[in-house]
């Protein structure tokens, strides 16, 4: 179960041709699987190894050290609570202590019914609107324990379709039209681009 | 020193639709393109050069500088793209990202052209789904507008700029663990030298690492010229910059600033910016330039924002980041969150830090639940001094990166300054150990 499926093998192969090397599409593949089941599965990531020519061990080796890369499954919705410097001058661990006892679990654990995990994360770039969350990496800002009540309430409702379940980053890809793409530059590719050969001449 | 310097970066903030590309080419977007193509690649470096425009990162080397340290006829060259913002209290590149997109890739087409560079990676951090989802957005619309890609604006300049992100990892944000994530491994430091990205960098070749906003400056710079930036600002520090001001300040906010002139004073107390202290309370003592950073107290007040000041007066302006802490704040506390971040962010790969920033969290935070002993402090000062020897500023290392100095630099501030509040701790520890009897249970019912 659970390689990538046909339409992201498709894009898998499209990621890969960008780079010069393909090891270098094994995060954004990463990405892709985890987008395909919300966490990453041991055949997703074999798969992975397939596509861009190197072992499931290495695949696991580089996916093991990256914090957003869930091995086992996560709720639906991860909620990401910063207790970092600005956001615990702020009550940022008090917001978290308050979203432990909401949902009766601790940070790393997910709610019985699948639908929330929690996190005490480490600076999210919110600062001056402290303290701060993420759900599904979607920020909200200056919430304070009736704010988290009434969100934790809307997603239990399903009335936030505004954020996709864990997994999905950006909801628009990059495209790059076969006409207008410049190709990707190996190492192996010596010349001297052209703009700066013409302007030498140019010059000379 | 409060001025009216034009705002160079943040120019567009104010438009509800910032991020499109008709907006920014009604507001004079993509000229400086135009510009530079008709001017030619050297052209171009000479305007950053004599901008001395400093990477805005948080070393703070000028970019100009750097771009000219890619080896001569060493081909291709890479450009990377540093949007993985993710020092504690630094918030201005991911602003950048998502409200003004195509100023950036203007940014990054104008340095691919200078230096030569036949491909870019803007990597974006992998919490920045919006981020990402702009830039994409950007960038789709200028690949069909003909501004990226093959034969851009129908010229002999052709270059793919790959969007792309990370997945949670401080260390990436360092430039080789950068390059690292880009290769499709573990995000871990190289050694420097032989290692500098600028020599061998991306695939072990010539690579330039640039901040977001650092590339944010270029359009700007080449549509009015290198000497009309270097004109503001003072001594090293040239041009505007954006500080994100947080923690306990009235009015928190992220602020273009003339650099160099402006002073912390004026960014914690104007009303323009940070509107003073929450509550009228009397400052504690603010971080001047994110996590990383030594403290600053009451007497650095008046010190201007300017990289060598800073530095001689024994912290940084690093991100940007200044964090305020009020009288009521604990110490200990603060202290401990900031080394805990740290620890959690070593990447691994040098024993100093690895267990070092590890044991100084363990200590800490045995002191904060108290449980410290009399010992602990000359502990935690020794640990540090195998992470960083002489705990001096700028620090020494024993590690690749400094990721481990950093964790360090709350340490020594904290205990130089507030040491009495550790130390009540632990008296108050140490009387509750000899003042409690304590009944100890046997291990258990088998001894």
């Amino acid at each position: 179960m659970a390689r990538l499926n046909p339409d992201n093998v498709a894009l898998a192969a499209k990621i890969i041709g960008r780079y010069p090397r393909p090891k270098s599409a094994l995060i954004p593949l990463l990405h892709l699987a985890q987008e395909q089941e919300g966490h990453l599965t041991n055949d997703a990531m074999s798969h992975i190894g397939e596509l861009v020519g190197v072992t499931s061990a290495e695949v696991l080796g580089t996916a093991s050290f990256y914090e957003m890369f869930k091995m086992e499954p996560v709720g639906k919705y991860v909620v990401n609570i910063c207790t970092n410097i600005s956001c615990q001058l702020l009550g940022g661990e008090e917001l978290l202590a308050h979203a432990e006892h909401k949902l009766g679990i601790r940070p790393g654990q997910t709610t019985s019914d699948g639908l929330f995990t929690i996190e005490d994360v480490e600076c999210i770039a919110a600062c001056t609107e402290a303290p701060c969350l993420q759900v599904n990496y979607r920020y909200f800002h200056k919430i304070d324990h009736a704010g988290f009540d009434q969100l934790v309430d809307d997603l239990r409702a399903g009335s936030r379709s505004d954020i996709p379940p864990h997994g999905t980053l950006a909801q628009v890809r990059q495209h790059i039209p076969d006409d207008r793409r410049a190709g990707s530059v190996t190492p192996e590719n010596t010349a001297i681009p052209v703009w700066i050969t013409s302007a030498a001449e140019g010059n000379a | 020193m409060i001025t009216d310097a034009p705002r160079i970066v943040t120019s567009r903030f104010g438009f509800d639709d910032s991020y499109t590309l008709a907006r920014y080419e009604a507001t004079g977007g993509y000229l400086a393109l135009r510009k530079a193509i008709a001017s030619g690649p050297a052209a171009v470096a000479a305007e950053v050069k004599t901008a001395s425009l400093l990477g805005r990162g948080g070393a703070g080397f000028p970019a100009g500088v750097k771009w000219g340290l890619a080896p001569e006829n060493v081909w291709p060259r890479y450009l990377v793209v540093n949007g993985d913002e993710s020092e504690p209290g630094t918030y201005k590149d991911r602003m950048l990202m998502e409200l003004d997109p195509h100023q950036l890739i203007e940014g990054v087409l104008l340095a691919c052209y200078a230096i030569g560079c036949g491909q870019a990676f803007l990597y974006v951090r992998g919490e920045m789904a919006l981020a990402q989802e702009r830039i994409a957005v950007a960038l789709n619309d200028a690949y069909v507008a003909g501004y990226v890609g093959k034969n851009i604006l129908g010229s002999d300049f052709s270059v793919d700029v790959i969007l792309t992100w990370g997945a949670g990892a401080y260390i990436v944000g360092e430039e080789t663990a950068l390059i690292e994530s880009l290769e499709g491994n573990r995000g871990m430091p190289r050694l420097k030298p032989p290692f500098f990205p600028a020599v061998k960098g991306l695939y072990m070749q010539p690579t330039i690492v640039n901040n977001v906003e650092t590339l944010a400056n270029l359009p700007w710079i080449v549509t009015n010229g290198g000497e009309a930036f270097a004109a503001l600002g003072a001594e090293a520090s040239r041009g505007t910059r954006m500080f994100a001001v947080s923690g306990h300040v009235k009015t928190p906010g992220v602020f273009e600033v003339e650099y160099g002139v402006t002073t912390f004073r004026d960014l914690i107390y104007a009303p323009e910016y940070g509107g003073g202290i929450l509550g009228d309370r009397a400052l504690k003592a603010f971080i001047p330039g994110g996590a990383s950073a030594p403290w600053f107290y009451e007497e650095h007040l008046d010190i201007p924002l300017e990289k060598g000041t800073v530095d001689r007066a024994g912290s940084m302006l690093g991100s940007g980041a200044i964090v305020v802490m009020d009288e009521t704040t604990d110490a200990v506390k603060a202290c401990l969150r900031v080394v805990r971040f740290f620890a959690r962010e070593s990447c691994g790969k040098c024993a100093p830090c690895r267990e070092g920033t590890t044991w100084l969290e363990k200590i800490l935070q045995r002191i904060m639940d108290g449980y410290g002993r009399a010992s602990d402090l000359d502990l935690l000062l020794d640990v540090s001094d195998n992470i960083s020897p002489g705990i001096l500023w700028p620090p020494k290392q024993t590690t690749i990166c400094p990721l481990g100095p950093s964790a360090v630099s709350p340490i020594a501030s904290a205990l130089s300054r507030f040491r009495p509040e550790f130390e009540a701790r632990i008296a108050q520890a140490e009387q509750a150990r000899q003042s409690v009897p304590v009944a100890f249970p046997k291990a258990s019912p088998h001894v």
